[in-house]
């Protein structure tokens, strides 16, 4: 009986020790930057886990934070929607590549008194992001929406407070569209905002929105649907009204892809493509042998990154993003294969 | 081990200490080198932020935290006097005080990210509706908002520490005066808040120091806008909340090393806000010792 | 007729006491009012997320439903279990040298660097700590957070166990010290035990107050979706849970943050008023 007791103490500590080593020993890979595509990547690495059992970490943190992690070496990944430029290459210590991931759209989303569709064009966005346009009911927006009774509210744009892919794409846009904005607030990660509310990540930006009757933002269309959010059809530049959607975006990146796959895809000329779509990268070195990182972490990344633009392609259509087209799938696969560890390819 | 050894130890702890403190100061300053280099004097008086430029001054945020913690501690006196009086002057059944003093206990140790989330989902559309009667962009989060939570954390500290100095006030002055035949208001505000007036006082500028430095709650509810706060309802930024926004970032070197100079203005504007107080407060002690 | 004015005039003054009364009595119970108000919404909104999926199960991918926090209760008490363990005799150390050299100019100097540690705003601690360990570690980690977590305790706890070694009766000192032992003794094996059970308040009140700290972790321990228990990698915190859940526009996570925030007020408070009682006795 006793003998009994102890043995049971005996193997539940046993089990405890195996489980605790389990979970020691369990892989893991740390990645951080663009909140563009997290619901993507997050679900991509929860099956990832339940397929191999590797931990990947990723922290939603802003694509510029993304990039400054992986500038100073205190992740194995940075996650991107903004490419680096050719002139900031050398603010890194070694050379970065490109992994092109999932394709997304950038939406704007609004909260209003019964939930209207509403049609915006780049100009009345751009008006309202300057502040020129402070009411629902202006004329601009209204001649937009002949069919919708648009209340007497104040239009409250929320930004995006930390550096942002997102942002970069949808300045990328405006600018695109607006002289005025080109010359006043411009293109970058984070601007100067001339009117709004600040929020951390697409996750805050849609969080207030949500919760603030009259706030109009601009987030991935994930967050959007999955919080029942409305969002506005944009006209192209053929002239079409476009709502955000898996067809929209995928024929926005129909076009041709560059060996680096470093293209924006805003503003797009195709007929039915959605002018605000975007690429989303994932940056790590193109070495893999620095600081004390082991082969098989080298290892770990590489297949990681295989897996995501092939296996892990078939989560992220459920949520609304585009897999990548053929030519942006070959361009991946070769940088893939560029990656080294001392200098021998990881992935053959 | 001997005596030597021992103080040997003591010593070397002692250095730590000292080190940690004097390497937070020198990490700070080297790393805000770029910017301020790049900006000059401006860093602290240039309205614009903007990493697309990277013109990096410092001023909204300045603003912005004056002007929290200021009308932090206009709401927070009234209340925290009274509820120090209250406690010091007014309760005279010993249960019912440490009843109370636990009461404050508690308001103090309530972490700062949940009064931030209470003030995301209690205070924000409270202040919304407020600002729709008034006409004002009916945003929710700003200056307000963040002030009355910032408020509402410091109430704690000012109010224990009100009780305090006034229980320090000697016995023999309020008895001596209650023999006289003044009413309790009177020896209240006649004697007993003159006598402690320095450590409360101390106190409230203790309290600031809290206010300014104070981050999660602020970020959480300040709005998160870069542009100098121009009215209670206007969206900000601290320079505690623009750091934890901006931080693990960096558009570019410069813009990194401005958020070190952030940090560094923030510490020594706290540091200055403390050594008044403390300095304050061993001058309300010596009054006591007369 | 005098007696009359003077009868006036205590009325009048009488008056004027009461108003006085009402007038701290209503902001008192309205303070009172408020905390208790906070109180019930962290009990009321926060209960309702607590069940058994929400201790033990890990986070969800972005916008489903159900999981837990088991991977911030863990790494709460990992970060909590690393800052002690530095905090602790650096704290007990320095508490002696205070009063070894109680009075002296370096130990008043110390004392002034410990109360302007203290006022440090938790934000600059986390920035600093990203400078000192993390890029230098080349990840974040909970040992890093860990550390920042003990620069926050560090001060509070100096002057908390200062405190308890000054109650140790001199007498006991001197006794020992009349016996012939030496001074590190005598400290070891008197004036440590008699303070003993300040030093663990200290300890308590020191876990406490880095419990529910948020600013330093965001740039040290960063957050983790996955329960780890690597001391090296980052790890996930109940206050980071807190903060990103209700940044989000999920519902659910909204519900895990006031269950989070339920959690971080109990074991605070819990921590807080047993110390409380403890003093008292």
């Amino acid at each position: 009986m006793k003998r009994n007791a102890v043995s049971r103490k005996l193997v539940l500590l046993a089990l405890f020790v195996v489980g605790l080593t389990g979970v020691l020993g369990a892989q893991s890979l740390l990645g951080s930057g663009a909140s563009f595509p997290a619901p993507a990547y997050t679900k991509m690495f929860d099956e990832y886990y339940k397929a191999t059992g590797v931990k990947v970490n990723y922290q939603s943190i802003g694509s510029s934070g993304g990039l400054k992690n992986i500038q100073d070496r205190v992740v194995d990944f940075g996650g991107s929607d903004s490419f680096i430029k050719d002139a900031d290459f050398s603010k890194y210590p070694a050379q970065v590549v490109h992994i092109p991931t999932v394709i997304g759209a950038v939406v704007v989303t609004y909260n209003l008194p019964g939930n209207p569709k509403l049609r915006l064009t780049g100009d009345v966005v751009a008006d309202i992001y300057l502040g020129k346009i402070t009411k629902w009911n202006d004329k601009a927006v209204a001649e937009l929406n002949p069919n919708v009774k648009l209340p007497n509210l104040a239009i409250m744009p929320v930004y995006r407070s930390d550096g942002s892919g997102t942002t970069f794409n949808f300045t990328a846009y405006l600018s695109a569209v607006s002289a005025e904005w080109k010359s006043k607030v411009g293109n970058a990660n984070s601007v100067s905002w001339p009117a709004g509310q600040g929020a951390a990540q697409n996750a805050g930006v849609a969080g207030v929105v949500k919760q603030t009757q009259g706030s109009v933002g601009y987030v991935e269309l994930a967050y959007a649907n999955q919080n029942s959010m409305a969002v506005a059809a944009i006209k192209n530049s053929s002239g079409m009204w476009v709502d955000p959607s898996l067809e929209s975006i995928s024929a926005a990146a129909a076009g041709a892809f560059p060996a680096d796959t470093r293209i924006l895809l805003v503003n797009t000329d195709a007929k039915e493509g959605y002018p605000i779509s975007a690429l989303t990268w994932i940056i790590v070195y193109r070495e893999q042998n620095y600081g004390n990182r082991s082969r098989e972490q080298a290892d770990q990344l590489a297949k990681l990154l295989w897996w995501m633009i092939h296996d892990g392609q078939k989560y992220v259509t459920s949520l609304d993003y585009a897999t990548l087209p053929a030519p942006a799938l070959k361009a991946a696969e070769a940088i893939i294969k560029s990656i080294t560890y001392d200098g021998q390819p990881l992935v053959k | 081990m001997n005596d030597r050894r021992f103080n040997a130890l003591l010593g070397f702890a002692a250095l730590v200490i000292v080190f940690i403190f004097a390497g937070f100061l020198f990490t700070l300053v080297v790393q805000s080198l770029p910017a301020v280099k790049q900006e000059g004097a401006a860093f602290l008086y240039g309205s614009e932020w903007n990493p697309v430029t990277t013109h990096f001054g410092a001023l909204p945020f300045i603003i912005g935290t004056l002007m929290t913690s200021a009308i932090a501690l206009v709401i927070a006196i009234p209340l925290s006097l009274s509820a120090g009086i209250v406690m010091g002057e007014y309760v005279n059944s010993s249960w019912i005080r440490s009843i109370l003093n636990t009461l404050i206990n508690v308001l103090a140790s309530i972490p700062s990210v949940v009064f931030g989330l209470w003030g995301i989902e209690v205070v924000i559309p409270l202040i919304r509706k407020l600002a729709m009667l008034v006409g004002a962009p009916p945003y929710g989060a700003g200056i307000l908002s963040a002030s009355l939570v910032l408020a509402i954390m410091i109430i704690p500290y000012m109010s224990s520490m009100t009780r305090e100095a006034l229980m320090n006030v000697p016995a023999g002055l309020r008895e001596g005066a209650f023999a006289l035949g003044l009413t309790k208001q009177e020896v209240v505000t006649g004697i007993a808040l003159p006598f402690a007036k320095n450590s409360i006082f101390a106190g409230i500028l203790l309290s600031l120091g809290r206010a300014l430095g104070e981050t999660m709650a602020v970020t959480m509810l300040i709005g998160n806008a870069t542009r100098i706060p121009t009215s209670l309802f206007s969206l900000g930024n601290t320079l505690a909340s623009v750091i934890a926004s901006q931080f693990n970032e960096a558009a570019s070197d410069v813009h990194r090393s401005a958020m070190m100079g952030l940090a560094l203005i923030l510490l020594v504007i706290t540091m200055l806000a403390g050594w008044f107080g403390r300095s304050l407060m061993s001058k309300g002690m010596g009054a006591y010792g007369k | 007729m005098e007696n009359n004015v003077f009868a006036g005039q205590y009325r009048g003054r009488k008056r004027k006491d009461i108003f006085f009364r009402i007038a701290v009595m209503v902001p008192a119970g309205i303070v009172i009012a408020l905390l208790f108000l906070i109180l019930a919404q962290v009990v009321v909104n926060g209960a309702k997320s607590l069940n058994f999926d929400f201790f033990f199960q890990q986070q969800k991918p972005f916008g489903e439903i159900g999981g837990g926090i088991v991977q911030a209760i863990v790494g709460t008490l990992m970060l909590l279990a690393t800052a002690i363990v530095i905090a602790l005799p650096f704290s007990l150390l320095a508490a002696l040298y205070l009063y070894e050299h109680k009075g002296s100019k370096r130990a008043n100097g110390l004392l002034s660097v410990v109360n302007t540690l203290q006022g440090i705003p938790s934000i600059v601690i986390g920035v600093v700590i990203y400078s000192w360990v993390v890029v230098p570690m080349k990840t974040f980690s909970a040992l890093s957070g860990g550390i920042a977590l003990s620069i926050v305790m560090l001060p509070l706890m100096i002057s908390m166990i200062k405190e308890s070694l000054e109650m140790v009766p001199a007498s006991y000192v001197e006794a020992a010290l009349a016996l012939g032992a030496p001074r590190w003794r005598v400290i070891v094996e008197i004036v440590l035990p008699a303070a003993g059970s300040g030093i663990l308040e200290a300890t308590g009140l020191g876990i406490a107050r880095a419990a529910g700290e948020t600013a330093p972790l965001l740039f040290t321990a960063f957050g983790n979706p996955f329960l780890s228990l690597n001391f090296k990698g980052p790890i996930s915190a109940l206050p980071l849970v807190i903060y990103e859940y209700i940044k989000s526009p999920y519902d659910d996570w909204h519900q895990k943050a006031w269950g989070a925030a339920l959690l971080l007020v109990v074991f605070v408070l819990s921590l807080n008023l047993f110390i409380g009682t403890r003093k008292k006795r």
